[in-house]
């Protein structure tokens, strides 16, 4: 056994001993095994594991729309609102409520968008999302999510860590540590940001890997400027000076190495390898050069408005061909309490392009099967205008709602056409097939052959794992 | 189901039930007082330096393995000045330290090292993941805390001065509940100040403040005694003999404080300013004199509306806004205790200090015109606030500081189900967990009380945790390797005699932290060298049995305070507000709405322990580096190594400024040949002369460098940076630029940031 491949050995040993005995046990022999293997190209960050059982998905784009999109104004139509508009709600609905946001003094608001049905399927979206409608027969609609509670930051916690603690570990940090990643040259789980004039309430906690260690925390990606912190050269260093450095570096690294036999100068020799690939892999990635015009249009580059959204699904779908493992996309804000009709319009306007694009590419090129995307928010918003200064008519707006809101999911695993779950007629709660967001992540970790209940990491004396205590599959959302 | 895991679940469910009391015969290893097993005998040939060395080398020579020779003296002055500092030793302490071979020097070092004041910034950094320490509130708007760092400062100096850890223990947990309790006291409650806060509009304040109170319950069971109580919040926790009650009556203890600010002064500026407030108060009063009793009136309206609400939630949801807006607003953005509007209210005007009295007062002239709009314009209330804001501004206060308060009236503690707060079950009064000693009888039984039992001699947790954690510092694995989880899930100590051994001289021995950091640093266990050993791949990899010691990565503080250090640019100021180094723009901008805008001057290159963390938004060389979320209690960082920290190495512009500053150093000190240029750079940046092999590819480097940008290369200058400038004789930026590129070249190799 080389140096490299003892240390390989020694820190997923160590690595092991805090993974549940579900993954650990089967995982063991098969990262052992290839031990052998790996022992001349030093250990990668991202060994590329085995799942529990045979994966329906292998990556997943996740569309994080922060903020939270109204769904009564985008993909669930309530007719009855339009009787209703301006009246109290009716007191059946609130019985029981103990929200801190939904007093009940507020008064019915009709949507006032108008909805369409698209394709075979027949899924309603609102006027405002014509690119998305135009895929619905492979989307999947659920209407009967709900949440723990309604505020931004620790919503977002939910949707991304399961639970509104900080420093539990994203989604993606779970899926990276769960199944590694199959890219050589690029970090497995990748994060791109947009947005309206906002950045993304929770920041960096949504995409932290908790307590999993580092080398899963989910790495930023601009679509303009560096993609990558730190990835242009510093200082007027041209890619000869650069070569250079990195060669005398690794030269210096190997002397002391073969003098001491300290094994982790091999893990940081990888590591500088690795980071001058992802020098030119980054520029190569952010390089549109070879994409067809017909592609640029698709995903709206050609246009001001849907260039910053699009660059980022662009992104995501050359990501995914190289294989990288979950790539989430944030766009904020669409916490509308007051104008949310201009408001939406405008990140509608920014992203149903680029999105219906992004399924359409992905579709085209074969991709949509392997690859699970995500569309939604933390949580819904009120049937009810918000009591708030100015918002007089026309300037309306929504609260935040935990008891009813949409998800979209599509590809990988899915069952597109459909619509799961339903809400009464004002969308206050889910009333049929009500699913907690728990429920969703166990279904998405099903999807990439993992199970929810066994992919767990050993803190504080206690096995954590995405979904809390909670969470179940939902067969009716698998194809 | 076997008989004996029904009855361990019969044990679960009768929650309260004392279970170490129905199973009296195995009693979990960390629960049993300290033992007193004396430093064992071993060979008289063995290299022992202290009674530590002979609990590991009994262990060894039962093992019959050999521990490791004692590390070169040049990776020994470096080692123990990384581990006692955090910086690096300078080539003259090492230089010295190699000449005098007498039996003293080194004792002669550490004890240099341990009374240097860089030793409390070094080590308050560990005492800031504990508490989770940051300089904003952390959720959607991530209010500022400007005086935060208050409680840094405090730790810096406490830890200076060595304060006895049991004083240091009553301090942080209630130090404002001391007999004539004194500034210094009371800025110790700072610690509890560090949960979050979320001031979003419609965050309903009583579940964050459960939120903070279980956050508070779970750090003092986390960092004293090793307990995961995380899980008993909910439900009775599974493996341990803790029940959700006894969860909730630790909270009890923690649930009767409350935040407040104070003021705080600094030395300087405790001249005479209670004088200037008393002219303050004289000119308010003049001041107001004229609409006095109209504010009154109105204000006793306002204040009788929101007791109404805060008494009948949803009788009128206008007011109940109001007064749920004022238990989210208070003292934002400047880190006041965000529940303290509410208290003012609730209390009797007449009981009020003047000081709460002029808060709620400004308060009320911004904020409470709904009461009679129209008297509100009539008198021009607006124009009054200002009036009197600018006579407040006008006052010299002395610094404010986050502390923790007794409330005032006594708030009653319930289970709450699910750990949810809306769910309230039975009331709970504060109390101890039945598996472990109980409180002295008789005491009062409040904070203080708790604090005190934690450093009790009753109980043996907190005396081997904190021991635990420091040999974690200085071994990168403690004993116990879950430095957080003492319970039945946790590991068993590699040493358990050391383990006892340590926490009695800690203990018994008045608590002192620098007098066990030396006994760590002097044993001959700590100064063994840390080279891997193939003998030992097998039978030992994880280093549990201490045949040698191990290399560790620096903390992210310390990459970048050595950087700073070998750069000479570092600004060694020990005290002040957190400061801001440059990054780029796109870190704060991930976050709702943060701004990073990179402090002015000198205060760029102030020490890691300093810069400024945003909890939305964290410094981001901090983040590639390990420096943990500032949002949970953190006993152990990681220690990875990521292509990111390769990029920040050599691409992030702080890191290449740093490489600038290196050759200029270099440059300007040693004016001679190339040869001892490249030597000094490593021994600056390695704290060892270059091995020849090392100095000859470091001068092929330097050739080929001058060979790039030789010819004018245009890029020349702005590699050369501020090196041009500085190295007055060498007017070629041809020739910095190459002097960079060696420097940059060994900033980035792995040693330059490992410890030995």
């Amino acid at each position: 056994m080389s140096d490299t491949t003892f240390l390989a050995t020694r820190q997923r040993r160590e690595f092991l001993s805090r993974t549940a005995c579900g993954l650990g046990s089967i995982a063991l022999g098969d990262l052992l095994a290839r031990d052998g293997l790996t022992a001349t190209t030093g250990p990668r960050p991202f060994e590329p594991a085995a799942p529990h059982f045979s994966p329906r998905a292998k990556n997943v784009i996740f569309i994080f729309m922060a903020g939270a999109p109204s769904q009564l104004d985008l993909f669930d139509p309530k007719p009855r609102m339009q009787q209703l508009h301006g009246q109290p709600v009716p007191a059946s609905f609130l019985a029981g409520l103990e929200d801190s946001l939904i007093k009940g003094s507020a008064t019915v608001f009709a949507s006032p968008r108008t909805f369409k049905r698209h394709g075979a399927s027949g899924l309603e979206f609102s006027d405002y999302l014509p690119h998305l409608g135009s895929c619905a027969d492979d989307i999947c609609m659920v209407r009967s999510l709900h949440t723990d509670v309604a505020n931004h930051h620790p919503a977002q916690l939910i949707m991304n860590c399961g639970t509104n603690m900080w420093g539990h570990p994203s989604m993606g940090s779970w899926i990276t540590y769960g199944l590694g990643n199959a890219a050589d040259n690029m970090p497995g789980f990748v994060v791109l940001l947009s947005n309206s004039g906002h950045g993304v309430d929770g920041g960096a906690s949504l995409w932290s890997s908790g307590f999993l260690p580092s080398i899963y925390r989910g790495t930023t990606f601009r679509s303009k400027g560096d993609p990558i912190l730190h990835l242009a050269n510093p200082g007027g260093m041209s890619a000869k000076t650069q070569f250079s450095r990195i060669a005398a570096i690794q030269d210096l690294n190997r002397l002391r190495q073969t003098r001491t036999a300290d094994r982790e100068i091999a893990g940081r020799m990888a590591s500088y390898e690795l980071a001058f690939r992802m020098q030119t892999a980054g520029q190569e990635l952010t390089d549109f050069s070879g994409e067809s015009q017909a592609t640029r249009r698709l995903y709206g580059l050609d246009q001001d408005k849907t260039r910053w959204f699009g660059s980022n699904c662009l992104l995501a779908r050359r990501m995914v061909e190289r294989g990288v493992r979950f790539v989430q996309l944030y766009h904020s804000t669409w916490d509308d309490h007051s104008n949310l009709n201009a408001n939406l319009k405008t990140n509608c306007d920014m992203t149903d392009l680029p999105a219906g694009g992004l399924l359409r590419d992905l579709k085209q090129r074969g991709l949509l099967q392997d690859t699970l995307v995500v569309w939604g928010g933390e949580f819904g918003r009120t049937p009810m205008n918000e009591v708030r200064r100015g918002n007089t008519k026309g300037s309306e707006g929504r609260d935040h709602h935990r008891f009813a809101f949409t998800m979209l999911l599509c590809g990988g695993g899915i069952r597109g056409g459909q619509v799961v779950g339903a809400t009464d007629e004002l969308a206050y709660h889910a009333v049929e097939d009500k699913l907690h967001v728990h429920d969703i992540q166990a279904t998405l970790l099903h999807c990439l052959g993992l199970d929810h209940t066994r992919l767990t990491y050993r803190h504080l004396g206690r096995d954590f794992r995405l979904t809390d205590v909670g969470g179940d599959v939902v067969g009716k959302l698998l194809a | 189901m076997s008989d004996r895991r029904l009855s361990v679940l019969i044990l679960v469910l009768l929650c309260s039930a004392p279970v170490v009391a129905a199973e009296p015969v195995v009693q979990h290893w960390a629960y049993r007082p300290l033992g007193t097993t004396p430093a064992p005998t071993v060979s008289p040939l063995a290299e022992v330096k202290n009674p530590i060395d002979r609990f590991v080398l009994r262990r060894l020579e039962t093992e019959r393995i050999v521990p490791s020779a004692a590390a070169d003296r040049e990776t020994l002055i470096r080692r123990v000045t990384l581990d006692l500092t955090g910086l690096l030793p300078t080539p003259a302490e090492v230089d010295a330290f190699v000449a005098d071979t007498s039996p003293a020097a080194y004792q002669l070092v550490v004890d240099r090292l341990l009374a240097s004041p860089r030793y409390g910034e070094h080590w308050a950094r560990e005492w800031m993941d504990l508490s989770h320490y940051a300089d904003s509130d952390g959720y959607l708007t991530d209010q500022l805390r400007p005086v935060a760092w208050r409680y840094r400062q405090w730790l810096i100096e406490q830890l200076n001065a060595d304060i006895p850890f049991d004083l240091f223990t009553r301090r942080q947990l209630a130090g404002d509940l001391l007999e004539n309790a004194s500034l210094e006291d009371h800025l110790g409650t700072g610690f509890l100040r560090q949960t979050l806060s979320n001031r979003e509009g419609g965050a309903d304040p009583e579940e964050f403040r459960v939120k903070q109170v279980i956050d508070r319950t779970e750090m003092v069971s986390t960092i004293w005694l090793g307990l995961t109580l995380g899980c008993a919040r909910c439900h009775d926790h599974k493996y341990d003999s803790l029940s959700q009650r006894e969860f909730f009556q630790l909270y009890s203890f923690l649930n009767r404080a409350d935040e407040v600010n104070i003021y705080a002064p600094l030395p300087g500026e405790e001249a005479d300013w209670r004088e200037e407030v008393q002219a303050y108060d004289q000119k308010r009063d003049k001041l107001l004199a004229p609409v006095a009793a109209q504010i009154d009136k109105l204000q006793d309206r306002w204040e009788t509306r929101l007791l109404d609400a805060a008494a009948h939630p949803g009788r009128d949801h206008h007011w109940d806004r109001i007064w749920e807006v004022l238990g989210l607003v208070w003292g934002g953005n400047l880190g006041e205790g965000q529940l303290e509007g509410w208290e003012i209210v609730k209390r009797d005007r007449r009981l009020r200090t003047q000081e709460e009295q002029d808060r709620l007062r400004l308060y009320f002239l911004s904020h409470g015109e709904r009461i009679d709009p129209q008297q509100f314009k009539e008198l021009k209330l607006d124009e009054w606030r200002n009036k009197l804001q600018k006579l407040r501004d006008g006052v010299t206060w002395p610094t404010r500081a986050q502390v923790m308060r007794q409330a005032r009236v006594p708030r009653q503690a319930f289970l709450h189900e699910r750990g949810d707060f809306r769910e309230r079950g039975p009331a709970v009064e504060s109390g101890i967990p039945a598996v472990l000693p109980p409180l002295t009888a008789g005491s009062q039984v409040d904070r203080l009380a708790l604090a005190r039992w934690l450093v009790s001699k009753k109980h043996p947790l907190t005396a081997r945790v904190t021991v635990n954690r420091m040999w974690q510092a200085f071994f990168g694995t403690g004993l116990v390797r879950t430095a957080d989880d003492f319970g039945v899930r946790g590991e068993s100590p590699s040493h358990p005699g050391l383990l006892d051994w340590l926490a009695r001289e800690f203990r018994d021995r008045g608590w002192s932290v620098k007098r066990i950091h030396r006994l760590i640093v002097t044993s001959a266990t700590y100064r063994q060298s840390s080279r891997d050993r193939h003998d030992l791949a097998e039978r030992d990899p994880l280093n549990r049995l201490l045949a040698r010691q191990r290399s560790l990565r620096f903390s992210a503080e310390q990459v970048r305070d050595v950087a700073l250090e070998v750069s000479g640019l570092i600004n060694s100021r020990m005290t002040g507000p957190s400061v801001k180094p440059p990054q780029p723009k796109s870190v704060s901008q991930e976050a709702y709405g943060n701004e990073w805008k990179a402090s002015p001057g000198a205060d760029r290159f102030c020490r890691g322990v300093y810069t400024f963390i945003q909890r939305t938004s964290p410094f981001a060389q901090g983040t590639t580096f390990d420096v943990p979320s500032p949002g949970k209690t953190c006993t152990r960082r990681e220690r990875s190594n990521t292509p990111l920290q390769a990029l920040t190495l050599l691409n992030d512009p702080v890191f290449f400024e740093c490489a600038q500053g290196l050759a200029a150093r270099v440059l300007q000190e040693t004016h001679s040949d190339d040869e001892s240029r490249i030597a000094q750079i490593v021994k600056l940046c390695l704290s060892r002369e270059p091995r020849r092999e090392e100095q000859k590819r470091l001068s092929e480097f330097l050739a080929r460098q001058r060979w790039y940008f030789s010819g004018g290369d245009p890029q020349a200058a702005e590699t050369a940076g501020r090196v041009a400038g500085v190295a007055a004789h060498l007017r070629a930026p041809d020739e910095a630029a190459a002097w960079v590129a060696v420097a940059s070249v060994v900033m980035n190799l792995h040693e330059f940031i490992t410890r030995d």
